[in-house]
């Protein structure tokens, strides 16, 4: 007890050693980028979500004019109440949630049954032109998703709208039934036939890391064909069956512009539909509602998809590397297979771009006739009859500016989900096993369950006025930059996982052993080593982004337009041939950034996709 | 250049698992140390511990007379200020760099200068003989030449400790003989304090100076090769070194001088052990003879496996097993009548209960 005072106080020695702990540990790189992704995503998923939330369940300025004793600002379930019981729950609710049910379970199914036809057809069997067959089936993904929608009224519509004749009534002389023309039918074919690609991407990766032992192993027990298709190959790429479904259904439940394009004429609303119909009529609160309940109903229906898988979501390889692939013998039926293949091909990726150019150029709609052949939509003057006077669209200084937003978006958006990618993956990876890691990992995951139309409804709620460091962004440039990016966080985190994955930890180790401190470490280590990936990042962004149509469309303004808007303005017009103009252009931009994909080694949409 | 290692108390969880136990040890300078042990004892993460690349719960590490970690003062140097090198398992050579980039980066970070890095990178290439290797990239070599430049990597910037992850693993066994030859060389001549990983036995007995035995995260003896090989500290020690294994038999001392193994009684030359103990011998301490001998118990020969050079025998009797080397080719066959004599000058006991050595040859 003597020396007491002279011995050093343990209780403060233990605080800083405590805090100098404290400080090292913040001070890791992963754990710092952790915290700053927490922060971002914080900002650009958490906060938004809530304002929505907040806005649907509180009083708004125009509800006091139909609300006497509304108060502004104040809790309240009016909203609820208003959108989901009643005859108006009906009308904007109940009705249009059992058309997207319809739509997103009718077009998943059509989808499964294309892609997964398509991919055992190239990845086992000896059908010949497979590796053609594998390069096209991506085509249709790489259209914007309502291109289809727009070459089927070409050919189907009746006069139910617009009154013009469609290239079906021209051809056999009698208009088309009312359900061909328009409604679920269309809507179903159209998604279907651009969303197959996600089955097609997941389901052929599945197959080709079957090692075929597995199925030789059924054959030499005796077992037949189908049983081996049905009691082994089938249930080794369930998994891959199930991410296709959860990816599938929640695309085509937030999509937009096929059901607007399809649906709307026949007053055939889906949940995506009615929200841009309460906005547009100002009608935020209710909006929000409904967004709101696409977004439970499609979480519900993901969650209760990975329960009935239980646990085993990921399809990673089955059986290793190297084996050699057992192909399947068509035999007759080889050129039969090919010939229908050939045909859905055509179908899909000629017929409706003939259609749409065709119908660009017609002076007027609907008559075909070579008297009316005519580039007015392309290149004529302003102020004619056509198109309430605007000029062709090659002629149309507002077009420059709106494909100049699209490409500056698309790079914008691009250049950031890519960067986002390789700090997420850095972060995750480095963490792996660590709770701020999982957390991180399980934040990125959000949007992805957020429908589309959705995610973009919920960004309107955010930033019009300042929040914390981010001015008032309603309006601008950058929300749709930001909306952009953050609906992309989920596939650059895990395509930034995937390419983390591959470079080894002990290469950065080795980097902090001969003394580079971390910014060296990430430029002369990190970024080279993960490059691949962020190009393949880059590019596949920039494309999903050009033809991006449900996130952006509540947000743009005549200022921000981008090309995939304006082709829905113009149809909503009625200039449905100045849009198919823009939809080619459109088509081309993207065409050639897949083309610089494919230039780029390593770049490609599996590695995109984080597969 | 030579520096003492020092490690006090030193503890690492991962969860509820204590990779590193409380270890304390003490490397002397220039000394080659063997962190050695079965897969998962915590041999690799102590070796991450020192080198920095783990933050340990618990313990102090010296670095000479510099504290790079303290837990109770909450202090912990980064890796590159240890002035330490390491070698990985998978060498860890940063693909997208040529050797002379892999070299030479360690060496940009301390601003050195343009000729005096070619010089260096020059000489670490002759000390591992791999002249004119600057331009290739890492995948355009073979394992072994990239288990060369990884080296070369590690002299170039001159550490003043050098660590090593088991980095002989993954080459195949004959470059592996080789490679252990240029290693001591090379600690010989550079004189740098070396700690080496490794659960090969044989590479510790061969390479060290002093070899560390691990077992879950516990330091179980540290000890020169000879004192490790002769004289293990306890059972599993003993177990877990030397090939063909060492023998180890259940029996009772009486305390003058006489084990009984159950179907014949050996002597040893201590009378302070009593009661239940292990008798230990080596496979070299028993002779072997095809005729009676005074003193030596009928076996019979259940396997002959010759090698060469010697040729271990699997003697039994009843469900005794015991394992024979003999030095050339033998003439002995399997099911043939052998007697067995024990050394009573290498016999090591080890207390039943405890497992620890309790009466040692001499």
């Amino acid at each position: 007890m003597a020396n007491l005072a002279a011995a050093p106080n343990p209780y403060s020695l233990r605080v800083v050693a405590t805090t100098r702990r404290f400080i090292r540990w913040l001070t890791r790189p992963h754990v710092i980028l952790s915290l700053i992704m927490l922060f971002l995503m914080y900002y650009m998923i958490i906060i938004p979500l809530y304002r929505m939330v907040e806005t649907s369940a509180t009083w708004q300025p125009r509800d006091v004019t139909s609300v006497p004793n509304a108060e502004v600002g104040k809790f309240t379930l009016y909203h609820y109440a208003r959108m989901l019981t009643g005859a108006l729950g009906k009308i904007y609710l109940s009705t249009p949630l059992q058309h997207s049910f319809t739509v997103a379970i009718g077009a998943t199914l059509l989808s499964l049954l294309i892609g997964g036809a398509l991919a055992w057809l190239v990845i086992r069997t000896d059908m010949p032109g497979r590796k053609i067959v594998n390069q096209l089936a991506l085509i249709p993904y790489i259209m914007p998703s309502w291109t289809l929608a727009q070459a089927w009224l070409v050919f189907f519509k009746n006069r139910l709208s617009g009154g013009t004749p469609g290239v079906f009534e021209f051809l056999v002389g009698q208009s088309p039934p009312s359900w061909l023309s328009y409604g679920p039918v269309p809507i179903i074919i159209c998604s279907a036939l651009h969303y197959y690609t996600f089955f097609f991407l997941f389901v052929s990766a599945a197959l080709m890391s079957i090692d075929s032992n597995l199925e030789e192993a059924g054959e030499l027990m005796g077992a037949s064909r189908w049983r081996i298709l049905r009691k082994i190959t089938f249930p080794l790429v369930l998994p891959a069956i199930l991410s296709g479904f959860v990816m599938t259904f929640s695309k085509v439940m937030g999509t937009f512009g096929g059901p607007n394009i399809l649906g709307t004429p026949v007053r055939y609303y889906v949940v995506a539909t009615m929200i841009r119909g309460s906005m547009g009529v100002g009608d935020k609160a209710d909006g929000f509602v409904l967004a709101i309940v696409l977004i439970l109903f499609s979480v519900i229906t993901i969650s209760l998809n990975q329960r009935l898988v239980g646990t085993r979501k990921s399809y990673e390889t089955i059986g290793g590397r190297g084996f050699i692939a057992q192909v399947s013998k068509l035999g007759n039926m080889k050129r039969i297979l090919l010939t229908a293949v050939i045909i859905f091909q055509i179908l899909v990726i000629v017929v409706p771009l003939a259609l749409l150019i065709w119908s660009t150029l017609m002076l007027q709609d609907g008559n075909y006739s070579p008297s009316n052949f005519s580039l007015q939509h392309w290149i004529g003057a302003r102020g004619t009859v056509y198109n309430h006077g605007e000029p062709g669209v090659l002629l149309n200084p507002k077009i420059y500016k709106t494909a100049w937003n699209s490409i500056r978006l698309s790079l914008w958006t691009a250049f950031f989900t890519a960067l986002l990618g390789i700090l997420l993956g850095y972060a995750i990876v480095k963490g792996r096993g660590t709770r701020l890691s999982k957390i991180v990992e399980q934040l990125a995951y959000i949007p992805y369950v957020i429908p589309g139309i959705a995610f973009g409804a919920v960004y309107i709620a955010m930033f019009v006025k300042p929040l914390g460091p981010i001015p008032a962004l309603y309006g601008t440039f950058a929300l749709l930059v930001v909306v952009s990016v953050a609906k992309h966080i989920p596939y650059s985190s895990r395509s930034g996982v995937s390419a983390m994955m591959q470079v080894g930890r002990e290469l950065e180790e080795a980097g902090q052993i001969a003394g580079a401190n971390v910014w060296q470490r990430f430029r002369r280590l990190i970024f080279p080593l993960t490059s691949g990936g962020f190009v393949a990042g880059f590019l596949l962004t920039f494309i999903t982004t050009m033809r991006e149509l449900s996130l952006i469309i509540l947000l743009v303004t005549p200022q921000t337009q981008v090309l995939a808007s304006q082709t829905m303005f113009y149809i909503e017009n009625g200039d449905g041939q100045m849009a198919n103009v823009v939809i080619l252009i459109l088509i081309a931009l993207v065409a050639t950034g897949n083309f610089i994909i494919g230039r780029f080694r390593g770049g490609s949409l599996k590695k995109g996709l984080g597969m | 250049m030579e520096t003492t290692i020092t490690i006090k108390n030193l503890t690492k969880r991962f969860g509820d698992v204590k990779a590193v136990d409380n270890v304390s040890l003490s490397i002397k300078p220039g000394s080659f140390l063997t962190l050695l042990g079965p897969s998962g004892c915590g041999k690799t993460t102590l070796l991450r511990c020192i080198a920095g690349l783990e933050d340990p719960d618990g313990g102090e590490i010296y670095i000479g007379d510099k504290l790079v970690f303290s837990y109770d003062k909450g202090i912990s140097q980064s890796p590159g200020k240890r002035e330490l090198g390491l070698v990985f398992q998978n060498y860890a050579l940063w693909p997208h760099m040529k050797v002379d980039k892999n070299i030479t980066f360690a060496l940009e970070i301390q601003k050195m200068g343009k000729e005096e890095m070619q010089k260096r990178v020059k000489e670490a290439l002759a000390e591992v003989q791999m002249e004119g290797y600057e331009d290739r990239y890492p995948r355009e070599m073979s394992g072994g030449q990239q288990q060369r430049i990884a080296l070369a990597r590690m002299l170039a910037y001159r550490p003043k400790v050098f660590l090593m992850d088991e980095p002989l693993s993954n080459l195949d066994a004959r470059l592996r003989m080789d490679m252990r030859a240029e290693l001591k060389r090379l600690h010989h001549v550079a004189g740098a304090t070396t700690i080496y990983v490794t659960h090969d036995q044989v590479e510790a007995l061969t390479m060290s100076t002093e070899i560390a035995v691990m077992k879950e995260g516990v330091l179980q003896q540290l000890a020169p090769p000879d004192i490790v090989y002769h004289y293990p500290a306890n059972l599993f020690v003993a177990d877990f070194i030397g090939n063909p294994k060492v023998n180890l038999l259940d029996a009772v001392v009486d305390g003058r001088g006489s084990v009984n193994v159950g179907k014949f009684n050996l002597s040893v030359n201590t009378d302070n052990a009593v009661g239940n103990v292990v008798v230990a011998v080596r496979p070299e301490d028993v002779t072997v003879s095809t005729q009676p001998v005074p003193g030596a118990v009928e076996f019979s020969a259940y396997s002959v496996l010759p090698s060469g050079a010697d040729t271990t025998i699997l003697a039994c009797l009843g469900d005794i097993e015991i394992t024979v080397k003999e030095s050339g080719t033998s003439k002995i066959k399997m099911d043939d009548k052998i007697w067995l004599k024990f050394n009573p000058d290498a016999l090591n006991l080890y207390d039943k209960e405890s497992g620890n050595l309790i009466a040692c040859k001499n």
